[in-house]
C-alpha cells in the first residue's frame, strides 16, 4: 500500500485553519506536521498565523459614539422603571 | 453551549438594573453586532437600528433567558431575527455570494509565492519571515493594533463577523455557528480567509518596516 504523497507548502497553508481549529483527521494532521518538521517556510508561517490570531484577540475596539451611548442608556432606564 | 457561570451573573445584574454591567457588555458586542447586521441590511444606518432594537429585545427577553446558550450566543441570535426579518422587509436581502465579496477560489496567499512547475513546484518561492527577528517594538499590541483593524475593515461583511466573533470576542465555534446558522465548514473556510487576510496586511507592515531600516 502506497503513502499518501507528502503535502505541499502551498497544501499546508490551505489546511492551517484546519489544523489549528482540531479539525483535521490524524493521517492528514501527521503529514501536516511531517512537512513542518522540515520545512522552515512553513514553520514561520504557522507561526506568524498564530501571532496573527494572538494579535487580533488584543484589538480594543473603537469607542461606540456618545449619541449611540446615550440612547442606550436611555433606553435601559426606560425599560428598568417600566 | 450552555451559559457560563460569569454569562448568570451579568444577567442577574442586568435583572436588577445594573447600568455599569449594561454598558459593559454593549461595549464589548456592539462593533461585531454591527458586523453581523450589516450582513442583512443594506446601510450602516439601517445596522444601527437593528443593534439598538436587539439591545431592546435582550433587555425585554431578560427575564426569560434560561442558560441553555451561552449569553453571547442568544444575543447574536436576537439581533440575527431582527437584521434578517428588517433586511427581506426592505427587500434588500443580499445574496449570500456578494457577502462572501470574493470568488471562492481566490487563494489565501499571493500565487507568486509559491514555486509553479518543476520538481519544487509548490513550495514557498520566498520564506515567510520569522516574525521572531523582528524587532520587538514593531510588533506591540499597540503598534499592529491599527494594522489589525485597518484589515478587519477591509473585510467582506462574512469574514468581518466571524473572525470578530472568534478572535477579536473569543466565541467558540460553535457559539459562532449557531448565532449566524452556519455549517461548521462554512464557518472554518470564513474564518481562514479572513486570517489569512489580516496576517497579510501584518506581513506587509513588518515588511515596510525592515525595508525602512535598511535605508541607508
Amino acid at each position: 500500500m502506497s503513502e499518501p504523497a507528502p503535502l505541499t507548502c502551498r497544501e499546508l497553508v490551505d489546511l492551517v485553519t484546519d489544523y489549528l481549529e482540531g479539525a483535521l483527521p490524524p493521517e492528514d494532521r501527521a503529514r501536516f506536521e511531517a512537512h513542518l518538521a522540515g520545512c522552515n517556510g512553513c514553520s514561520n508561517y504557522l507561526r506568524q498565523m498564530r501571532e496573527t490570531v494572538r494579535l487580533t484577540g488584543m484589538l480594543r475596539e473603537d469607542q461606540i459614539p456618545e449619541a449611540q451611548k446615550e440612547r442606550l442608556l436611555s433606553a435601559f432606564r426606560s425599560w428598568r422603571a417600566g | 453551549m450552555r451559559a457560563s457561570p460569569d454569562d448568570l451573573e451579568i444577567v442577574e445584574r442586568l435583572r436588577a438594573g445594573d447600568e455599569a454591567t449594561f454598558m459593559d457588555l454593549v461595549e464589548r458586542l456592539q462593533p461585531s453586532m454591527l458586523r453581523v447586521a450589516r450582513m442583512y441590511v443594506a446601510t450602516q444606518a439601517v445596522a444601527e437600528e437593528c443593534v439598538q432594537d436587539a439591545w431592546l429585545g435582550v433587555l425585554q427577553g431578560i427575564d426569560r433567558f434560561e442558560g441553555r446558550s451561552s449569553l453571547r450566543t442568544w444575543i447574536f441570535r436576537i439581533l440575527v431575527n431582527i437584521a434578517k426579518t428588517r433586511g427581506q422587509r426592505e427587500a434588500r436581502s443580499v445574496p449570500f455570494a456578494s457577502l462572501e465579496g470574493e470568488r471562492s477560489d481566490e487563494p489565501t496567499v499571493p500565487a507568486g509565492s509559491f514555486i509553479l512547475g518543476g520538481e519544487l513546484a509548490g513550495h514557498w518561492s520566498t520564506l515567510p519571515q520569522d516574525w521572531r527577528g523582528v524587532p520587538e517594538d514593531r510588533l506591540l499590541a499597540a503598534e499592529t493594533s491599527g494594522v489589525v483593524a485597518a484589515a478587519l475593515e477591509d473585510l467582506p461583511a462574512m469574514q468581518a463577523a466571524v473572525i470578530r466573533m472568534r478572535d477579536v470576542l473569543g466565541m467558540s465555534s460553535e457559539e459562532v455557528r449557531n448565532a449566524l446558522h452556519l455549517s461548521e465548514t462554512n464557518q472554518r473556510v470564513l474564518l481562514h480567509r479572513a486570517r489569512a487576510r489580516v496576517r497579510r496586511a501584518l506581513d506587509d507592515y513588518v515588511a515596510a518596516g525592515k525595508d525602512a531600516e535598511e535605508e541607508p
